[in-house]
């Protein structure tokens, strides 16, 4: 073999062998005890972790339409330096990614950015008013390819058209990426529904408003033989229901947030905006159970649902203020505290969580391949036994309403590799012209 | 104490406390001279966001009595109902200098982001926030029925108290269960289910469905305001029957103990949950609530603003 371009060495994969990994082009080229050839770059990963590149299928990048929250240019960056190397950029722009148009200019827009792989996800509605079908045909069959449809944001609460939507994506192998959130039962709701919005008057956002919706939706699945994939479980009752769906074969999958396996509601009780996300912080024995599910596989993701806003949407009263957190930087750092550090879940089934299943949901091509030779050249190199305190001064995206503020969170990201080439390097992300 | 945000923040002994400098200052009130010069040239603006005359003039009598300056900045015609955020506006009040700020708003936890933000740096006091607390309410409730019912003791120990009504989108009942358990008193909510919160396990009280089997028992009937749109919102079918079930008239007042009081924070909608018999009877103590408010509300102004409780017995 002649010189190649890079080799990680002394890193440990994750299941547990360490190796050297060999990297050539785009891909790699060598997964080995010792690489014995010439390499003309080598980092030193010894203590670190090497996991496949980071997939989230769920994240607000909005452009277009609220580029002074993000652009996909700046979600790119913080999705670098947070070990990713795919987003899945939501419909809820302005305009609504509802046309092969918007879809393909927000490809194009990820393609420039060269950071990491942006796939759009399609509207499923018009407008995500619920009401009429959105182009998902065209948007199938852009340059996007658009395979994952979702009015996240919105729930699909029409059941019709749920159904159809569900029929209809049949054609292309498609998948509908719900946010179950019964619109009625959740008018003006500002948290969760329980012991703590008795006490701070907020109004009540109840787990059965999710947990309705999940049931229904594995149901009409079910009936119609589709692919259904729920967004941000927050409740034990959801985990119930998934559980339940896929013991008896029924095709969902499910994801869950950084946040919701580890912040509860009782952080509401500061009225501080920055906890205020859709679907809400729950309490202790919910991120209980969400952890246990992400643990047996229940739950087969984590998703950032990184929702950037800008400060005056936040810097206000509670009812007033926007619901959403950052996630991309502190996702991985996040599952490391609450399901590695924890017992509960190994490096390698992080690696399942965080970048095969979701590479696989999305339908994403050269994505969560598994570190070996001949697959796509998308790494991330974690050192768990170093620390960091999170500065929302510091974050690389847009806004900076991240609920760690001041946290000190375990992991720290060291590089990351996206086709071969260096996207973030000890914090810093790379320049397109330096690449 | 430095602000006023909720019960849940003060001491049974911070509470009794304004309450022992309420009843002094209530004697002063008494007087031929009502005016105390103790918060001379000190400013205090009333920040009402949302209307609410009575606790609005109530505080500013209160402030007025204690010689202090008083700035009303009301929402109707001013630019926090132009769109002004909380932010701005809690900026120009500390622009202008204001030593503590009374702040009525419709959005839950508002008093609390005032007083927590780096945006002003004067006292905050809540007047009512959303479906969260009315502190100062709860306070001179409390003082009103340590007053006819408490015989000498400076705490409620012993005493029963319904609050009864709309429990789901009360603040005044989430002040009022907070301090009046505190002060030792039995709490009982009485409401239909659909507006009771679903959490209030948690309350340091009880709840019963069934007003007829609750009013023997109690000392204080302290009935809430239902409001119109709870009708168009499925809480209960229609406004006969929520009176029928929940209304405090003649019938049920007869059967209320002989010495036990009607109370409420008004305003009242007469003849829905409460008839205008009992109302104007001689166990309603409604007006007085009233009076006693403005000398609780100057107690909390002393305390906030001068650092300490007025000395019994003193002048």
């Amino acid at each position: 073999m002649s010189t190649i371009d890079l080799v990680i060495k002394g890193g440990q994969l994750p299941d547990g062998r360490k190796a050297d990994i060999a990297i050539f082009g785009e891909q790699i080229v060598d997964v080995s005890d010792s690489f014995a050839g010439q390499a003309s770059r080598s980092i030193d990963a010894k203590g670190c972790i090497v996991l496949p590149g980071l997939v989230d299928l769920h994240t607000h990048l909005r452009e277009p339409g609220r580029e002074d929250a993000e652009t996909v240019l700046s979600g790119s960056r913080a999705g670098a330096k947070g070990g990713f190397t795919a987003l899945s950029a939501m419909a809820n722009t302005s305009p609504v990614a509802d046309t092969a148009g918007v879809v393909e200019q927000v490809y194009r827009l990820g393609q420039e950015a060269g950071l990491l792989d942006v796939f759009p996800i399609g509207a499923v509605t018009q407008g995500l008013e619920g009401k009429t079908l959105s182009e998902i045909g065209a948007m199938a069959d852009s340059v996007a390819q658009v395979r994952v449809f979702s009015d996240d944001g919105h729930c699909v609460s029409d059941p019709l058209v749920m159904r159809r939507a569900l029929e209809y994506i049949k054609k292309f192998g498609g998948v509908i990426a719900q946010h179950a959130q019964d619109p009625r039962m959740t008018i003006g709701s500002q948290m969760n529904e329980g012991a703590v919005s008795s006490r701070l008057g907020l109004k009540g956002w109840p787990a059965v408003a999710e947990e309705a919706i999940i049931a229904r939706d594995v149901l009409l699945a079910d009936h119609v033989q589709s692919r259904l994939h729920i967004c941000h479980l927050t409740t034990a009752g959801g985990v119930e229901i998934i559980r339940w769906a896929k013991a008896r074969g029924i095709n969902v999958t499910a994801e869950v947030t950084p946040h919701h396996l580890l912040l509860t509601d009782d952080l509401a009780s500061s009225y501080d905006p920055i906890y205020k996300v859709n679907p809400p912080l729950r309490t202790e024995s919910d991120v209980h159970a969400l952890r246990e599910a992400l643990a047996d596989g229940t739950i087969d993701i984590v998703a950032t649902d990184h929702a950037p806003h800008p400060l005056e949407d936040k810097e206000c009263e509670w009812q007033e203020a926007a619901f959403g957190m950052l996630g991309l930087e502190t996702a991985l750092s996040i599952v490391q505290k609450t399901m590695v550090d924890t017992g509960l879940l190994s490096w390698d089934l992080v690696a399942e969580r965080m970048s095969h299943t979701p590479a696989r949901i999305g339908g994403y091509l050269h994505q969560g391949q598994k570190i070996a030779v001949g697959s796509s050249a998308n790494l991330t190199v974690i050192n768990p036994t170093k620390s960091w305190t999170v500065d929302r001064d510091l974050v690389l995206s847009n806004s900076a309403n991240t609920p760690y503020h001041g946290h000190e969170l375990p992991g720290l990201i060291l590089h990351t590799f996206f086709k071969g080439k260096q996207t973030m390097n000890n914090g810093s992300v790379a320049d397109k012209e330096s690449m | 104490m430095r602000h006023l945000l909720s019960i849940a923040d003060i001491s049974k002994a911070e509470a009794i406390s304004i309450l022992d400098t309420a009843h002094e200052l209530a004697r002063v009130s008494d007087g031929a001279v009502k005016k105390l010069p103790t918060l001379r040239g000190r400013t205090i603006v009333n920040l009402f966001a949302e209307d609410s005359t009575r606790t609005r003039i109530s505080f500013e009598a209160a402030a007025k009595r204690l010689s202090a300056d008083v700035i009303n900045f009301s929402a109707k015609g001013s630019s926090v109902s132009k769109g002004e955020s909380l932010k701005d506006t809690a900026m120009t009040l500390q622009a202008m200098g204001a030593d503590a700020v009374v702040i009525r708003h419709s959005a839950s936890g508002s008093a609390q982001r005032l007083a927590d933000s780096q945006w002003m740096s004067g006292s905050v006091i809540n007047a009512g926030d959303g479906t969260h607390e009315h502190p100062s309410q709860a306070l001179l409730d409390a003082f009103t029925i340590r007053k006819h019912l408490s015989l000498g003791r400076s705490d409620l120990e012993g005493l029963s108290v319904a609050i009864v009504g709309d429990v789901l989108h009360s603040r005044v009942v989430r002040s009022n269960v907070l301090l009046l358990s505190k002060l030792g008193a039995k709490v009982t909510l009485v409401a239909p289910p659909t507006l009771v919160p679903v959490g209030v396990d948690s309350w340091p009280c009880t709840v019963s469905y069934d007003f007829d089997a609750v009013i023997p028992f109690v000392d204080v009937v302290m009935m809430l305001r239902v409001q119109q749109e709870r009708m168009t919102d499925f809480y209960f079918p229609n406004a006969r029957e929520y009176s029928r079930y929940f209304g405090l008239n003649i019938d049920r007042m007869k059967s209320m103990k002989p010495e036990s009081i009607v109370m409420h924070p008004g305003p009242m909608n007469r003849g829905l949950e409460i008839s205008a018999e009992v109302a104007d009877s001689a166990r309603s103590v409604i007006t007085e609530q009233v009076t006693n408010g403005v000398s609780v509300r100057m107690a909390i102004l002393y305390v906030l603003l001068t650092g300490g409780a007025l000395e019994t017995g003193s002048n």
